[in-house]
């Protein structure tokens, strides 16, 4: 089948949603009000809440939620076939993600632009709220081991792609400076940065960069996991304006240019898919693919880390009531059609099904590797780059989303080490150094203790990270519902979605957990069991806050005839 | 296409660009600055508080610039009323 074919279904599948589906959805169930004064300007205070460009904004959106997520996810799924992939995708973004990161930034414009886990303690409970913490914890936890030997694995399989990784550190830097302290205007930093970025690519390619076979009885990906971490550490200490900031502006930028030569080369080449369709002979060891799809594939189709960015930041910067549309459905398709171009890419940009069949050859071995080999194929015949060029491109751009994202979540953490020092009065703990320090050493114990001394264990875990963001989206999920119910509205839009990915958790944390006990892998099977604990308590929350607030919201009907 | 036109969507997209990249971290950023200007602040009024300042002579002048900021100052730092006894503020 052509690639196109795919591509051009999804793309129109999506705009339908949005004009359709999310049009019906800000009509009739969350009623957008374009004259309701947001939170952005009751509250103005020209920092956290500032009216802003739409255009804008789901710009953020989008590069916020956009990162390495959905490439690795879709790229692992493929291993049941592209067409389970391909349908959670393009349904997950319609259905679910849409409608969850619009209801995120609806219910927090609502509540004073209040983030999610504020509003699940004012909406559901105290108990809810905790809940909330505790998977949030867990997430961060993960998303650092995950990311972090996701690229080792990256930096180990694409050599030429070191140097340019590296150097678009120094490149945001540099921009950093100049835009804060000498006050350039931000139009020639982004030109002349974009430029040097895709000229050392150039230079990645002529000198590749590997490290020593073993240094200290450690393979390459151990090292380079331990590299990034130490570079983590060092990262989330300095100021934001200095790292965090132009990186994550350089990597929006490379997501645009990156998914626009993905598609144009779609287009352009052509290619047929390979893989096949359903995979009726998948390898040894892989597992069931209901309920595991739906949690391999998180971010892409529906994720529960869109929440936070939707009340945290979206919020309170939305101008009209109205944009939340654009904003969130747009935003989350755009996510979506990310990841639709990987499924395109590690299904079509392979010579033939045996050579797929090679690549697909155990469940969790493929990932950001295998889309950028696919990828780079693409590209190369679309517009006659070579592959090298192209696969080094695609894998700087992966590494880069996944790197950002390892930035903020080591200092998310190191804040939340910091707050238990605070809760808890213990004062070496509240200490900025001893917090990151503490934050980081859990993640690589994570990182390496899971998997023995090869520092595999972020990959086994993918599975697990992504069981609990659907929690979290499933958590967010409910808050929206709930309140739709206080409102006496039509909440199965919500709900539907919200019982869905929450019993798909639990199913996949009840299966891993026997899967991680057969293995021998205890750790990881203790972190499943609080996952499953929690996706129980979740859905008992659930049961509770619902049938209470639909009886309150009964009887205050009873109470007031209608008028 | 005029010349006008062409400098009209240039600085439209400088715009987008800079609210891009400003956008999602203003609210960092304020923050950043107001610990630094808050640590400025206590340089400043050091002297008056018992903590010895070699600089007294230059951060005197400073003073009373930074007055309309130190009520706002006070309170943040979680003390109701001035800390400094020959310096009412509020």
């Amino acid at each position: 089948m052509s690639a196109i074919v795919l591509a051009v279904t999804g793309i129109v599948a999506v705009a339908l949603g949005y004009r359709f589906y999310s049009k019906f959805m800000a009509e009739k169930i969350y009623k957008l009000d374009p004259n309701f004064e947001t939170p952005s300007h009751t509250m103005r205070d020209d920092v956290d809440f500032i009216p802003t460009n739409r255009v804008v904004l789901w710009g953020h959106h989008f590069t916020a939620v956009a990162g390495a997520a959905p490439i690795i996810g879709p790229a692992i799924a493929v291993i049941w076939g592209w067409l389970p992939a391909f349908l959670w995708v393009i349904f997950g973004t319609i259905f679910f993600a849409g409608v969850h990161d619009f209801g995120a930034i609806w219910a927090s414009v609502r509540n004073k632009g209040t983030s999610v886990g504020a509003l699940t303690g004012q909406v559901v409970g105290p108990r809810a709220r905790t809940l909330f913490m505790i998977v949030i914890f867990l997430l961060l936890l993960m998303v650092n081991a995950v990311f972090a030997v996701a690229i080792s694995n990256a930096l180990v399989d694409t050599p030429s792609a070191v140097i340019p990784v590296w150097s678009a550190i120094a490149v945001a830097v540099v921009i950093g400076v100049l835009i804060y302290r000498v006050g350039v205007p931000i139009l020639w930093p982004t030109v002349v940065g974009t430029i040097i970025l895709y000229a050392v690519i150039y230079l990645g390619e002529i000198v590749p960069v590997e490290l020593p076979a073993t240094f200290l009885g450690l393979a390459p990906g151990p090292q380079w996991i331990l590299i990034l971490f130490v570079y983590a550490m060092i990262a989330s200490l300095l100021p934001v304006w200095l790292l965090l900031q132009p990186r994550d502006y350089i990597n929006g930028i490379q997501l645009f240019i990156g998914l626009g030569l993905l598609f144009g080369a779609v287009f352009i080449a052509n290619p047929t898919i390979v893989a096949p369709m359903l995979n009726a002979n998948v390898p040894a060891g892989t597992p069931p693919i209901f309920p595991l799809l739906f949690v391999t594939v998180a971010c892409g189709a529906i994720s529960g880390f869109h929440g936070l960015v939707s009340s945290g930041t979206t919020s309170k910067q939305l101008d009209k009531e109205t944009d939340a549309r654009f904003v969130g459905y747009l935003g989350s398709a755009g996510e979506g059609l990310l990841a639709l171009v990987v499924i395109i890419a590690v299904s079509a940009g392979f010579a033939s099904l045996t050579e797929w069949e090679a690549t697909y050859s155990s469940f969790g071995s493929t990932g950001i590797g295998t889309f950028v080999a696919g990828g780079a194929n693409i590209i190369s015949s679309g517009t006659g780059l070579s592959v090298e060029f192209a696969s080094t491109l695609l894998a700087v751009m992966a590494v880069l989303f996944a790197g950002t994202t390892m930035d903020a979540g080591v200092r998310l953490q190191r804040y939340i080490v910091q707050e238990w020092g605070t809760i808890y009065n213990i004062p070496t703990l509240q200490n900025g150094y001893v917090a990151t320090l503490l934050a980081v050493t859990a993640c690589v114990a994570l990182a390496f203790g899971a998997g023995g001394a090869d520092g595999q264990g972020g990959m086994l875990i993918w599975p697990l990270f992504g069981t609990t963001n659907q929690l979290l989206a499933g958590l967010t999920l409910l808050v929206v519902s709930v309140m739709l119910v206080k409102l006496r509205r039509q909440y199965v839009f919500t709900l539907v979605p919200m019982v869905f990915v929450t019993s798909m958790s639990f199913l996949a944390a009840l299966y891993q957990l026997w899967d991680l006990i057969a293995s021998g892998q205890y750790m990881l099977a203790g972190l499943d069991l609080v996952i499953v604990v929690a996706s129980i308590f979740v859905l008992l929350e659930s049961a509770a806050a619902f049938t209470r607030e639909r009886r309150a919201a009964d009887a205050s009907a009873a109470a007031a005839p209608a008028s | 296409m005029a010349w006008t036109d062409v400098r009209q969507t240039l600085r439209r997209v400088t715009y987008l660009a800079s609210e891009f990249y400003n956008a999602p971290y203003r609210g960092v950023v304020a923050r950043a600055k107001r610990d630094e200007d808050d640590l400025f602040m206590l340089l400043v009024f050091s002297e008056m508080m018992g903590i010895p300042n070699p600089a007294t002579y230059y951060t005197l002048e400073l003073q009373p610039i930074l007055l309309e900021r130190f009520h706002a100052w006070h309170t943040r730092m979680g003390m109701e009323h001035s800390p400094l006894d020959d310096f009412r503020c509020c």
